[in-house]
Parts: structure tokens; sequence; C-alpha cells
């Protein structure tokens, strides 16, 4: 008796994570497109494996490359990251979501990372669609009304 | 078409070769021209203690009332407040000099003067303040922990530390929470061989009270108005050696 219950309860569990599956619940991350393709045989700037595995070593060595000896090359670059795998659309998912390319993974691996306390974590382009990579094509765009302006005028003696 | 004789060919050569060089000098108002900086460095090569950058600001030319060079700055690094000016963000202020005795003022803008010896730098515990090769002084965010002592030992209060929770940051100007930040030339910008957004705002207004370039270069505008006028530092007393020098103070 306690036999067919148990054997009618497991099949009930496995027909349910089947179910699951199927409709699109799957546990696997689900990692957005990129935006281009890298070159026609390969779709990143290195083997998706080496990537997936080697992506923070890359970034931490190149953040220290660029920030202190201001070596810029796009290749190995969060922001080339971002650039590429995020859309630039105001409807895209931002940063906290699942759907985020970084976070869909980090999500299934249960890695919180910082990186977009500080950088941004979407592209920005102007109307022509280019990356903008500087203020001023900003200013240019949108006459920098909508900035909230800081300065002060303030007084000092020498 | 007649058959070209070797002169022909050396003239064609010759002005070929003025062309290139006039292409590198940008126009941007009648008689105003803006050169550029210094030797164009490849994004993978490091900066180099050959170029040191600094600014020479002409007090005499800066405006009373412009704000110019502090909207250009806000708008390029994504500096936005919350309108407490206490505690706001701020890289590159005005300030009003006035003489006691005679009532004379005067305006300048004051920001990071990118000191040879930076103090900042000296009392840093983490190493995340400090200078690149080429004198621009930084702080590495990533290993900055918020304490606060470069802002202690500053002496232009130069530096700001960010209180609350930022969002939509410039992707070539990250800027985070707990941190602290200052002027950075625009390091952005002069890696891509241009100048920094408060020198290109200035000149752009005709004022010209901004020249930005590298002070090792003899042939820069900055080293030829340095060497013909006089110039100083603030508080040069503590013997600083800044990247930023004024005139007419």
């Amino acid at each position: 008796m306690l036999k067919n219950l148990l054997i009618t309860l497991f099949a009930c569990i496995t027909a349910g994570l089947a179910l699951q599956v199927q409709a699109g619940g799957s546990i696997l991350p689900d990692i957005p497109e990129a935006q281009a393709r890298f070159s026609e045989a390969q779709g990143c700037v290195r083997p998706t494996e080496d990537m997936r595995r080697n992506h923070m070593k890359y970034l931490l060595h190149k953040r220290d490359l660029t920030m202190h000896d201001g070596i810029r090359t796009t290749q190995i670059s969060l922001k080339g990251c971002i650039d590429c795998h995020v859309s630039s659309s105001p409807d895209a998912p931002r940063f906290p979501s699942e759907k985020h390319f970084c976070n869909s993974c980090h999500t299934y691996a249960a890695v919180d990372i910082d990186c977009f306390q500080c950088h941004a974590d979407r592209p920005l382009r102007d109307a022509q669609g280019h990356f903008v990579v500087s203020g001023n094509e900003m200013q240019q765009q949108s006459g920098a009304g909508n900035l909230h302006m800081l300065a002060t005028e303030g007084d000092a003696h020498e | 078409m007649s058959e070209e004789t070797g002169i022909d060919i050396y003239r064609r050569r010759f002005l070929s070769g003025t062309a290139k060089a006039a292409a590198g000098l940008a126009v941007l108002a009648p008689g105003v021209f803006l050169h550029e900086v210094g030797q164009a460095r490849p994004a993978d090569q490091a900066v180099t203690n050959k170029v040191r950058w600094g600014m020479l600001i002409d007090s005499g030319k800066c405006a009373e009332g412009c704000n110019d060079c502090v909207t250009a700055c806000n708008t390029e690094n994504g500096l936005t407040g919350h309108g407490r000016p206490l505690s706001d963000p701020q890289w590159i202020r005005k300030v009003r000099l006035r003489d006691k005795q005679s009532g004379y003022t005067q305006t300048l803008p004051m920001l990071c003067q990118h000191c040879e010896s930076p103090p900042c730098v000296d009392v840093c515990p983490t190493g995340a303040s400090f200078k690149r090769a080429d004198g621009i002084v930084l702080v590495d965010k990533h290993i900055c922990i918020g304490c606060r002592y470069c802002m202690m030992a500053c002496p232009y209060k130069a530096r700001s530390f960010v209180h609350e929770d930022l969002h939509d940051q410039k992707p070539y100007a990250p800027r985070g929470k707990g941190t602290v930040e200052s002027c950075t030339f625009c390091v952005q910008r002069v890696d891509s061989n241009r100048t920094p957004a408060c020198v290109e705002a200035c000149t752009a207004e005709n004022h010209g009270a901004m020249v930005f370039g590298d002070m090792n270069d003899p042939d820069s505008e900055i080293s030829k108005q340095l060497e013909q006028y006089s110039s100083r530092q603030i508080r040069g007393d503590l013997q600083l050696n800044t990247g930023v020098r004024y005139r007419g103070i």
C-alpha cells in the first residue's frame, strides 16, 4: 500500500518537473542574444567556453591596465561587453533583472557582482545609433537642458 | 593632361605634406586653433612620463558669472546632484577672489591641481589614490574604501565623496557611492587625444581662459605660454609642483 503511494507520488513529481521544463521554466539561464557577432566563425571575442570560464580574469586584468596605464583597447573591456551584449533600448532589462545579460548567468551561478553600482549597465547611443563616447555629443543632442547643474560660486581668500 | 616634370612631383608632395599638417589643426573659431595634444598614443600602449599633462588658466580672461566650464564638466562626467551643495559632488568650481583693501574682484575655476607630489596619494591607505605616469591624479574606485583621508589632505578642497546611490552613470565615466572622486582631466578624452570638457567649453565661448597640453613638450601651446608669461601655482609654498597653473592672480 505504502509502496504504491510512494510510486504514485514519484510519478506526480516527475510529471510536474517535466511540465515545468516544457513551460519554459527551466532552471538553466536564459541568456539574451548578443547584438552582433565578432566574426563569421566566432560569436564572441574569445571562444564561448573560454569566456564563460575566464571572463572575470580577463576583465580584472584589463581593469588595472585601463585604470593605471590608460590602455583602452576594446576587445577585453567591460564597456565592450555591454555595448555588444545589452540593447540600448529604454525597454531593455536593466541590471538587477534576471533578463539582463550579465545577471542571467550570475543569478543561475549565485554570483553577486557589484560592477554596475558604478559602471553603466547598458550602452549609450545617440540618435544615429552611434556609441556616445563623450558628454559633448549629448550636449549637442539634448541641449544639456535636462541635466541638474551643480554650479556653485564660493568665496575664497588667499 | 600634360606630362609631369620633376618639379611638379616635388610640388605635389610638398603640398600634400602641408595639407596633412594642416589637417592636424582643428579650427574652432576664426583665428582660434585647437592644437592636437601631444603625439597620438596607440590604444594598446601604456602612458609614459614623457608626457606631463597640465593646464594654464588665465584669471584675467575668466569671465565673472560664466559657468561654462562647470556645466561642461557636469555634462561630460554625468555629475548630478540632489540640490545639497554641501555634499553634492563637484569636480570644478568657480571661485571669486576679492582684494579686501581695494575691492578688486576676479574669478577663476578651481579643480584638482594634479600635483607632481600629491598629498592625496601620500595619505591613501589602500593605494586607490594614485598618479598616472603622465601626471594625471586619479582615484581607482575599485580599491577606494571611502575613508576620505585624501579629502582631508588636499589643500585645494578638490575632492568629493559620493554619498548616495547613483543611477545612469556615463559608460565612459563610471562613478559610485562610497568612493571619493575628483577632476580626472577628462582622462577618457585625453586618452583619445582630446582636451578636457572644461577647456573645450571655455574655448568654444571664445573666452580662451584655459589652455591644456603637455608641459614636457617645449612646442606645446601651454609650454610656450608658460615660458612667455608670468604664472603661479596656488599654494606654491607647499612645493607640490601643480599641473594647473594660473595667470593674473
